[in-house]
């Protein structure tokens, strides 16, 4: 959008321009937003902080050296014992896809949260030169991009219940909170804890970055200089929330996958 | 002039509402922050050598006391400042269909 245009904008339309994904409609009728239509700018956004981590870490492994690191190396170092140490902690099963799955949560949904701290109109005003009118440069705030990676989650759940517990999965399943006797019970709720966990996930990470853009939206309609104070606390704060967000997403992943390996 | 009077009672409902959003999530973190904080100090005076590894617990529950607070007041600053009060829909539509 060009700057006049945001001059006559009303602050309820200029928020509601940046709450709009840039979608594309692949369903045979042209104008619905259905199963059909993807939001681009979630995908490309997240598929380019994807390609970075894989390539940043991909260099760094190239490139170790045992001798001084260097500080690139030792900051990737930190990461991965840090993120070993909370698996070491709480998983006690053998899978190894643990440990690589816990890093590459945390460190694709920290730059995802990261991009947060982007000015609100930085990626939306350059790409609008090339004609682009509606871009959300913030991937996590899409409740699409956090349910699809807590029901891939969901989906690593189910297998690893089913394939480590195998027979004894029904045991559980009838016997588990109440006792033998109340099977009727057992199996409902049962079914709620499972189906409750993709849910409370993904909408937790939905919901603080929602929350954390509309507040930086509310302030970039201040008056420009009253925007550093209120900007510059709120980004402080928000350092601190997507970083503890990330971690939780991370931590909750390797709990729930531990229960699902643990045999009663 | 009925349709704003409906239009009027409407944005009032939605104004309750988002007070009832933003008051209880903060009057319901606010509890579980002073639980938590109180009960990490009484953790850190009891054993003071547990205190980093408290430190990083409590911010754990702390980002899940945080969460569902979090949702509902972006819910609330939504239905506030958002053009499209969605409650609001039902009414224009009716509205525009007797204009025309």
């Amino acid at each position: 959008m060009s700057s006049e245009k945001v001059a006559s904008m009303t602050s309820g339309e200029y928020i509601q321009h940046h709450l709009d994904h840039l979608t594309m409609d692949f369903t045979p009728h042209v104008g619905g937003n259905g199963f059909w239509s993807f939001n681009i700018d979630t995908l490309i956004v997240s598929f380019v902080i994807g390609l970075f981590i894989a390539c940043l870490l991909r260099y760094i492994a190239a490139r170790m050296t045992s001798g001084v690191p260097g500080k690139l190396q030792n900051c990737v170092e930190m990461v991965i014992d840090f993120v070993q140490g909370t698996v070491n902690e709480s998983y006690h099963g053998k899978s190894r896809l643990i440990a690589p799955l816990a890093l590459v949560v945390f460190l694709w949904i920290f730059l995802m949260n990261a991009m947060d701290l982007l000015p609100v109109d930085l990626l939306p005003r350059i790409l609008s030169v090339f004609g682009v009118h509606h871009f959300k440069n913030v991937p996590t705030a899409d409740p699409n991009a956090t349910f699809a990676m807590s029901i891939s989650i969901f989906v690593l759940i189910i297998f690893y219940n089913v394939t480590v517990k195998g027979f004894s999965l029904g045991k559980e399943m009838l016997t588990k909170p109440f006792g033998p006797y109340l099977f009727f019970l057992n199996v409902p709720f049962r079914i709620i804890e499972e189906v409750a966990k993709p849910f409370t996930l993904a909408l937790r990470l939905f919901g603080n970055m929602f929350a954390g853009e509309l507040i930086f939206i509310l302030i970039a309609l201040m008056p420009w200089w009253l925007q550093w104070l209120p900007g510059g606390i709120w980004a402080i704060f928000h350092i601190l929330i997507i970083t503890i967000q990330a971690f939780i997403f991370m931590m909750l992943t390797i709990v729930y996958l531990s229960m699902a390996h643990d045999t009663h | 002039m009925e349709i704003a009077s409906i239009i009027g009672q409407v944005q009032g409902y939605t104004a309750v509402a988002v007070g009832l959003l933003l008051g209880l999530s903060s009057l319901g973190t606010a509890i579980g922050f002073g639980v938590l904080g109180g009960k990490f100090l009484e953790g850190v005076a009891r054993q003071p050598e547990l205190s980093p590894m408290l430190m990083v617990r409590m911010f754990i529950v702390a980002g899940l006391v945080d969460a569902f607070a979090v949702i509902s007041i972006a819910m609330g600053l939504f239905l506030l400042f958002a053009s499209k009060n969605p409650l609001a829909n039902a009414v224009l539509a009716a509205a525009q269909q007797q204009v025309s």
